[in-house]
């Protein structure tokens, strides 16, 4: 649905995006990831055809974003990082405008108004069609803006930062939103907060100086992360007697443990990154020891993701142009 | 967008005090340069006095049209739905163009008062108006040009203010009082001679030409302006 190939774009000497390549395929959720600056929402700006690539290509649902872009932009619903609003104007008002500018037809504007209105909250409270954008809470205003995007049901959505600025309560209510809609549309969703692209996205794509460091599903770059696994694990028993124990595993460099009452709560490193576990609830259970937790910390994907930033920095800052 | 233009001036304060302000000053004019006993029955003096307030009112009107869009960051949405850069400067400029046509007609009274009571030529009342039409879609013109060369309104206002300047006021200055061919030169390119023909009663198809290829030449311009606003 989203095809991009070495997609550059430069301001002046700064490369913002270097070469890119991916795909997206229809209906799936990608995120698109990276620190900030890293190059996602120019990315997306080149996508919307806000901003035209110095060089490269990218289509989407086969049409090119330079040459076809009244085309492009019909099959797109775009919501930005901080949506622009004209104060003076209604919600409802907004919308109809906007029905209008997406060329719905006339008589079917108000279905759409109303069934967006539904898809993003905004029929509750009962007034809240009739109340100027200038008033509106963060949060409304990016409600407002999504059910723009969702006006003309275009099979792609790009959201930039979509839960940027809102409260947990928020962040969970359009967090399941994407989650629904992913079942009718593609979306690329761009984020530098891990917790949310791994509980939307089903594949990710980490950018990091303008290009892109990993991509995959959250579970492949987890396990991706090359260096010492850790496992985690509670028991109850004597302390000196347990970090003996542990230490002594084949393979083990280290164990960190906390007590916490009678259980100790111990992380053992591994240096060979392999899955221990087996051999951990043998010993455990050799000695008799009570067991109430015993899992793998390996590789969280907050650490594969400063990883691989973190390279990926110090590869662009060496390079020329940077 | 042309319709979201003009509901957007209904709520502007600023398009209020603009519109006020060129009632008021017209108003004023009207009253003690016409509207006397023994003065002829024409709003002659009113038109050229309403063409020079132009060169100031018009910019005010214009500025938000293209600066407040990239100020607030609505300009990304805009463009980002299925509209081309010249419906965009399109719909503004019509939208801008009926607010003006409702000011302007707003001075309709002044004709009513004449009429009642004295005996006015229509001729003139009617090429009157349609050389205000005519400098005022130019003039509209250049104001959203300035207004889409910067995201700040005060800016925009005082470019399209020096632009005019040029071309209405520093040309006529020039067109009396320089030697020739320098006067001749300037009298083709300022807006105030091609005015006075129509606020005298005469259709001359120069000011025409002038005011309409204005206009679309300062729309064109406003077109390129946008594109290449996301070139960078």
């Amino acid at each position: 649905m989203i095809e991009v190939k070495n997609l550059t774009k430069k301001y002046g000497r700064i490369t913002a995006v270097d070469g890119i390549t991916f795909n997206v395929d229809k209906g799936s959720i990608v995120g698109f990831l990276g620190p900030n600056g890293a190059g996602k929402t120019t990315t997306l700006k080149i996508l919307t055809c806000y901003h035209p690539a110095t060089s490269g290509r990218a289509t989407i649902a086969g049409f090119d974003v330079l040459t076809q872009s009244l085309d492009v932009r019909r099959n797109i619903g775009y919501m930005p990082e901080s949506p622009g609003v004209y104060p003076e104007m209604k919600v409802r008002e907004f919308l109809k405008f906007r029905a209008a500018l997406r060329e719905i037809p006339l008589l079917k504007r108000k279905t759409a108004i109303g069934r967006v209105a539904e898809l993003c909250g905004l029929s509750t409270p009962e007034n809240m069609m009739r109340r100027n954008l200038g008033e509106l809470s963060r949060g409304y205003k990016q409600r407002v803006a999504l059910a723009d995007a969702l006006l003309h049901s275009p099979p792609v959505l790009i959201l930039d930062e979509p839960t940027s600025g809102l409260d947990p309560a928020q962040i969970r209510s359009m967090r399941e939103l994407i989650l629904s809609l992913g079942v009718d549309h593609t979306i690329i969703l761009s984020s530098h907060i891990l917790a949310e692209v791994e509980q939307t996205c089903g594949r990710l794509i980490v950018i990091a100086g303008g290009r892109i460091a990993a991509s995959g599903t959250p579970d492949e770059l987890r396990k991706s992360v090359v260096g010492p696994s850790r496992i985690l694990v509670e028991i109850k028993g004597k302390r000196k007697e347990v970090i003996e124990t542990l230490k002594n595993l084949p393979g083990a460099d280290g164990v960190e443990i906390k007590s916490i009452g009678q259980w100790r709560r111990a992380s053992i490193r591994f240096t060979d990154g392999g899955d221990h576990r087996a051999e951990i609830a043998r010993a455990i259970h050799n000695k008799g020891w009570a067991i109430r937790e015993l899992r793998d910390q390996a590789g969280s994907l907050e650490d594969f993701f400063v990883h691989v930033t973190y390279e990926q920095n110090i590869e662009t800052a060496g390079r020329p142009g940077q | 967008m042309a319709r979201r233009e003009i509901s957007g001036y209904f709520y502007s304060p600023v398009a209020y005090v603009i519109g006020a302000l060129f009632l008021l000053a017209s108003g004023v004019w009207f009253f003690h340069a016409i509207f006397r006993p023994g003065q002829p029955a024409t709003l002659r003096p009113l038109f050229e006095a309403m063409a020079y307030i132009m060169v100031f009112a018009t910019p005010l009107l214009t500025m938000r049209l293209v600066s407040e869009e990239f100020r607030s960051g609505t300009f990304e949405t805009l463009v980002t739905a299925p509209v081309t850069d010249t419906q965009v400067i399109l719909g503004k400029f019509l939208g801008v163009l009926v607010f003006y046509m409702l000011l302007l007609s707003c001075t309709g009274l002044y004709m009513a008062l004449i009429a009642a009571f004295g005996k006015p030529d229509p001729g003139v009342a009617v090429m009157g108006y349609c050389g205000m039409l005519l400098l005022g879609a130019a003039f509209l013109a250049v104001g959203l040009f300035a207004s889409t060369l910067t995201a700040h309104q005060a800016v925009a206002a005082v470019v399209g203010i020096t632009i005019l300047s040029v071309f209405a006021i520093i040309m006529q200055f020039l067109t009396l009082h320089a030697p020739p061919p320098w006067g001749q030169a300037a009298a083709r390119l300022n807006a105030m001679t091609y005015f006075k023909d129509f606020a005298r009663g005469m259709f001359d198809t120069r000011g025409v030409v002038f005011f309409v290829s204005s206009t679309a030449m300062f729309l064109f311009l406003s077109v390129k302006m946008l594109e290449s606003r996301r070139w960078k």
